[in-house]
């Protein structure tokens, strides 16, 4: 099961926790059994079309996923995955 | 060289060095586009007299006319010495965070600094602006994130400059913060050569920033999602601070003396060197390394100097 870092804005979805392991071998998968294991957490990270939400980045080894297979991303074993909230970034 | 009229004909034009010494690749060679070579010190002198230029244009500037923008540093140094030239006041918002040097830089020109809450990163910045520029409706704000002048600095300039200089390339890698520089020069390139890979940089900013709520209050640049930024990248990667830093100070080793966004720019470069067999990868050295001497970046500790930069806007 591959470790899944939550933002700030998700801890108190998942009982304070900063990182959870959860089941699934692909992106999807692992977003859907996260929103089974913690209900506060449904609609925030697909939307109802079955999209990732637009504000939310989502990286496999620290690449977003919305530019390898987006949430057919294939997940490995000893994987880490994070989700970041979109914000205006950089260098203004 | 001829003689130039204007420091603004300075702008541009900016050379392209080999660093491949530090490719992991022997059949990859990395350049790096050197914008610190512009006279503000950065790519943004590129899009702030874009920008300026197009409002001119379209007569949206009168003559003295105020503008306001939020700012990191760059974009804010760049207008400060465009407006300085051209006659016009300015307020910067700038996070608490930066570089001290940022700030002295906007000031020496004239511009007046605002500061936007450090905790909230551009961000917190990009907000106030939106603020202060609805409660101003006397100010001119060109938003620098919603203006297509920013990316067209890229299309017309930087874009061309590395097609004429490296028509090998094969992928380009850059910082994303508004998406104007991958935006412009990933649509020159790869409407000139479709087989152009390109690579978007972040830094961890997501989840540092603070005064979310929730994530609807996420934001991605207009300009990104106008110009189908989603559709034109080819990989996003994260690169932390601390490889930001070490590839920094490589660089300085070969000497080119960059900011620290040039690491993050490095790392993906090399990242890309890793996972292709053979190319031509230019990468975009936003700024020199001026404007982060007070941050001990090359002279402190590794531990110390990650730790501080963790907690500092540098993009």
């Amino acid at each position: 099961m591959p470790d899944v870092n939550l933002p700030t804005l998700l801890r108190q979805h998942a009982g304070g926790q900063r990182s959870v392991r959860v089941e699934g071998a692909t992106i999807g998968e692992i977003l859907a059994s996260l929103q089974d294991e913690y209900p506060g957490m449904a609609g925030q990270l697909v939307t109802a079309d079955g999209e990732l939400h637009k504000f939310v980045n989502v990286y496999l080894n620290d690449d977003d996923v919305r530019y390898i297979d987006k949430l057919d991303t294939k997940v490995y074993e000893g994987d880490t995955i994070s989700i970041l909230p979109a914000v205006a970034g950089g260098s203004l | 060289m001829p003689v130039l009229a204007s420091v603004l004909d300075l702008i541009g034009n900016t050379p392209l060095v080999d660093v491949s010494a530090l490719s992991p690749n022997p059949n990859v060679r990395i350049l790096a586009k050197l914008e610190g070579h512009n006279p503000g010190g950065s790519v943004k002198d590129r899009i702030a007299l874009s920008m300026i230029e197009d409002a001119e244009q379209k007569g949206v500037l009168a003559p003295g006319a105020t503008l306001i923008e939020p700012s990191s540093g760059n974009t804010g140094i760049g207008m400060a010495l465009v407006c300085r030239l051209k006659g016009y006041k300015l307020k910067i918002v700038l996070p608490g965070n930066v570089s001290v040097e940022r700030r002295q830089l906007i000031e020496l020109w004239g511009a007046e600094v605002i500061d936007s809450p450090a905790e909230q990163g551009s961000n917190g910045a990009v907000r106030m602006a939106q603020l202060l520029s609805s409660a101003h409706p006397e100010w001119t704000f060109l938003y620098q994130y919603g203006n297509l002048a920013n990316p067209r600095a890229h299309y017309d300039g930087t874009g061309p400059e590395i097609w004429r200089d490296c028509p090998e390339i094969t992928h380009f890698v850059a910082g994303l913060g508004t998406s104007g520089t991958l935006l412009g020069v990933g649509r020159f390139l790869k409407e000139t050569n479709p087989q152009v890979q390109v690579w978007a940089v972040e830094p961890p900013t997501g989840d540092t920033v603070q005064g979310l709520r929730n994530l609807d209050d996420g934001y991605i640049p207009p300009i990104f999602a106008e110009l189908g930024g989603a559709d034109l990248l080819d990989r996003k990667t994260v690169v932390g601070p601390r490889d930001s830093i070490e590839w920094t100070r490589r660089l300085a080793d070969l000497g080119v003396f960059a900011g620290i966004s040039s690491g993050a720019a490095l790392a993906g470069a090399v990242k890309c060197a890793n996972a292709i067999d053979r190319g031509t990868i230019v990468f975009v050295s936003s700024d020199g390394g001026w404007k982060y001497l007070s941050t001990g970046a090359w002279t402190d500790e590794l531990d110390v100097v990650v730790e501080r930069t963790r907690r500092m806007t540098y993009f």
